[in-house]
């Protein structure tokens, strides 16, 4: 099988971040898709408990179990490799976290009955997150079982927080240390913090070409290089749900100032049988002048955009909605750019 | 649609009404739409003060935000002819936190809560706290009486119903086992390994194992040092929710003609109702209408493909093409990629209808305003007069 280089080679752990209604879920579970490769295994996993995953490659709820909810996208038509999901919460990667290093369950559901699960995610700083990114991790780095060499994963893809908890939510060192300076969830946080600052991790920014969205891009994209030190590396832009661009440049100009001819279309709506009752030409021309205002509006804010000088990847509207079809889809489009 | 139309006008003129509150999933639309009814009122004539949480920069340069101050500022450029105004705010979650905080401890007993580390990041970080301070923050504005109506927007929570149960989840924490647990060795010293079974002593020892000692004593400080205020936060929690329940209050939940925000929609519809929370409709934003209309997407494709065959060369005159077409493909490739723009438009407005049916079919009584999606942002104060117009004007 030959490789064409993809601009994530060696990347392990792939988070994904976006405005909310950006279609975050979407394209962390297309991205899965893409990544996952004849041969190879992806774990998608949610952390924001909103069974957004199950929603969308229609299954029943996840439990707090890898299960395997797709095949990836094949090369040409032929099958691809498997995808597990994952839906996580505080509380199983806390139970979880228990009988791992501790190996108290039983304890642990004791715990969760006094209410360290409200004392988890309410109050003690950071201790929800490093839990969550912990577990993550521990799939990125987990083994075949039974052999030394191999990751059982070959990339585990994170839909993780909105943009603007997300360098919180990934540096966990910090976030911990305001905790605990020392002791066993601080040393737990560390080993986190190694592999999420490590080339092993990106963090990928899904936004649509809308005002609000660009700039909190732009701000989580600083923010995150700022607040880390360039230790967590900020991944692709991914452009989501751009609506294309129906007419040709000179055009759309035109169109947006008003100085398009309006008897062009009013001729060439009669050569295809449509009369142009009730001013419909210039109803038309109205729409076409809204249509070429949003597109300068996606333009100005695509070149925003690159300022950030990362890899961007552009992914269409799908106008029925997203299913599983759509999924592919856009996986395919996502491999097509290099993406994965 | 078989839904009623929302009368924002109504509301808004009701002097009863003294809170609305917009809520819905993130990326609706909730702080525009919220600073557009705050704008209306006050131009109506209403003493409005809008209180947002996290607003897009230029909304709230719009509205003269430059800074979080967690004091409603006056807005310039508003029409003050009926007697009205606008005061707008951002919220400030660790002040006003740290407000009642002062507010109720002795100083002493502030100074040291002030400086727990658990205090610290629940005041500043935690999910939950916005929204419970943006519930603290709306009481006290209303207990102030200083305007006699206040627009809130919910915060953009993972899901939109946090913050209904702000005010109670902290509460209900610190009325929960793990806290008595927590607070016995502060109260009773050392003297507390006797009392306790060996259960409780196996707790704190996992407890111990996985957090560390010091981290389950600045925990302990914490939460005795809480416990104190323990009843004033609880007052306060109710007290808000019941205002939040009174009929002075009217809910407004928005949402996008998207499958994810109108579901969220119809769970918050629900929940509303459920915890007997006055609902006043829904607010469906960015909707997308053609004035071309009468032209149906079927047709316009159709047209479009026509066209198509017309500018190709070897049609010429030949074909069904109508004479003098040659050579007149620029022509009418632009009337064809129109055509096709249309298509598309109509086709969306008609996927958005019939979401928005699903909606309307599961919740009949509830009155629906649509916002016709802009085409560009709302930065200003004109962009956001244009959506109160839209909001108001639902018949047609």
């Amino acid at each position: 099988m030959t490789m064409r280089d993809t601009d994530w080679d060696g990347v392990r752990l792939h988070v994904v971040t976006g405005k909310g209604g950006t279609g975050k879920t979407t394209v962390s579970a297309a991205l899965a898709l893409a990544l996952a490769r004849i041969g190879r295994r992806v774990l998608l996993i949610e952390v924001e408990g909103r069974q957004g995953i199950a929603r969308l490659f229609d299954c029943p709820p996840l439990p707090y179990e890898e299960r395997k909810v797709a095949l990836g996208l094949g090369a040409q038509g032929a099958e691809g490799g498997d995808v597990y999901a994952l839906a996580l919460d505080p509380e199983g990667a806390l139970l979880d976290y228990l009988e791992m290093f501790y190996n108290m369950r039983r304890a642990g559901r004791t715990l969760t009955r006094l209410g360290v699960v409200d004392f988890a995610t309410t109050i003690a700083p950071g201790l929800a997150d490093v839990l969550v990114t912990g577990k993550a991790t521990e799939a990125t780095r987990r083994r075949v079982a039974g052999r030394s060499s191999g990751h059982l994963y070959h990339a585990v893809v994170m839909d993780a927080p909105p943009t603007g908890r997300i360098g919180r939510f990934l540096d966990v060192s910090t976030e911990v240390s305001g905790l605990a300076k020392v002791g066993p969830i601080k040393t737990h946080a560390d080993t986190v913090a190694r592999v999420i600052r490590s080339p092993q991790t990106v963090v990928h920014f899904v936004t649509t070409l809308e005002e609000m969205p660009v700039q909190e891009t732009l701000d989580g994209i600083a923010q995150l290089r700022e607040q880390t030190e360039g230790a967590i590396r900020p991944g692709g832009i991914v452009i989501n749900m751009a609506r294309p661009a129906m007419l040709d440049a000179a055009d759309l100009i035109a169109a947006a100032s008003g100085s398009l001819d309006a008897a062009e279309l009013v001729l060439g709506l009669k050569a295809a049988g449509i009369s142009d009752d009730h001013g419909l030409a210039a109803d038309l021309m109205t729409e076409l002048k809204e249509h070429a205002q949003q597109v300068a509006l996606q333009n100005r804010e695509r070149d925003e955009l690159l300022t950030a000088g990362l890899p961007h990847y552009e992914l269409p509207m799908i106008p029925d909605g997203i299913d599983l079809a759509g999924l592919y889809q856009l996986a395919a489009k996502l491999r097509e750019q290099g993406a994965a | 649609m078989g839904a009623p139309k929302l009368d924002m006008d109504r509301i808004i003129d009701d002097r009863r009404t003294r809170i609305i509150v917009c809520c819905g999933s993130g990326g609706v639309g909730k702080t525009t739409a919220a600073a557009a009814i705050g704008l209306r009122a006050a131009e109506r004539g209403r003493q409005a003060c809008v209180l947002t949480v996290d607003p897009a920069r230029r909304l709230a340069q719009s509205m003269g935000l430059t800074h979080l101050d967690n004091t409603p500022r006056l807005v310039d450029g508003v029409d003050t002819s009926g007697g009205g105004s606008l005061y707008a705010m951002m919220l400030d979650m660790k002040r006003t936190f740290d407000e009642i905080v002062e507010a109720h401890a002795d100083p002493d007993r502030a100074a040291q809560i002030l400086a727990n580390p658990f205090y610290q990041s629940l005041s500043s970080s935690f999910a939950g706290t916005q929204e419970y301070m943006a519930m603290e923050k709306l009481g006290q504005l209303r207990h102030a009486d200083e305007w006699d109506l206040i627009v809130v927007d919910t915060p953009p929570s993972r899901s939109a119903l946090d913050f209904l149960d702000a005010p109670q989840r902290l509460g209900r924490f610190l009325d929960g086992r793990l806290i008595r647990l927590l607070t016995i060795p502060a109260k009773a010293g050392m003297s507390y390994m006797k009392v306790l079974n060996a259960g409780f002593s196996m707790m704190t020892g996992a407890l111990t194992k996985i957090l560390g000692a010091q981290v389950l004593k600045d925990a302990s400080t914490f939460v005795t040092a809480l416990d104190t205020m323990f009843g004033g936060f609880r007052e306060r929690a109710e007290w808000t929710y019941r205002l939040l329940q009174a009929p002075g209050t009217a809910f407004l939940v928005v949402a996008a003609p998207e499958p994810d925000a109108l579901r969220e929609a119809s769970y918050f519809v629900e929940r509303l109702d459920a915890e007997r929370m006055p609902l006043a409709g829904l607010i469906l934003n960015r909707v997308h209408v053609s004035s071309a209309g009468r032209l149906s997407a079927a047709r316009s494709l159709a047209a479009a493909e026509t066209l198509d065959t017309y500018d190709r060369p070897d049609s010429g005159n030949g074909g069904n093409g109508p004479k003098g077409a040659k050579g007149a493909g620029p022509r009418y490739s632009l009337a064809a990629a129109v055509l096709r723009m249309h298509a598309e438009r109509m086709n969306l407005g008609k996927r958005e209808r019939r979401l928005a049916e699903h909606f309307t079919s599961a919740h009949p009584a509830i009155p629906v305003a649509e916002v016709v999606a802009q085409p560009e942002d709302v930065h200003d104060l004109d962009g956001l007069r244009v959506i109160g117009t839209c909001l108001s004007r639902q018949n047609p």
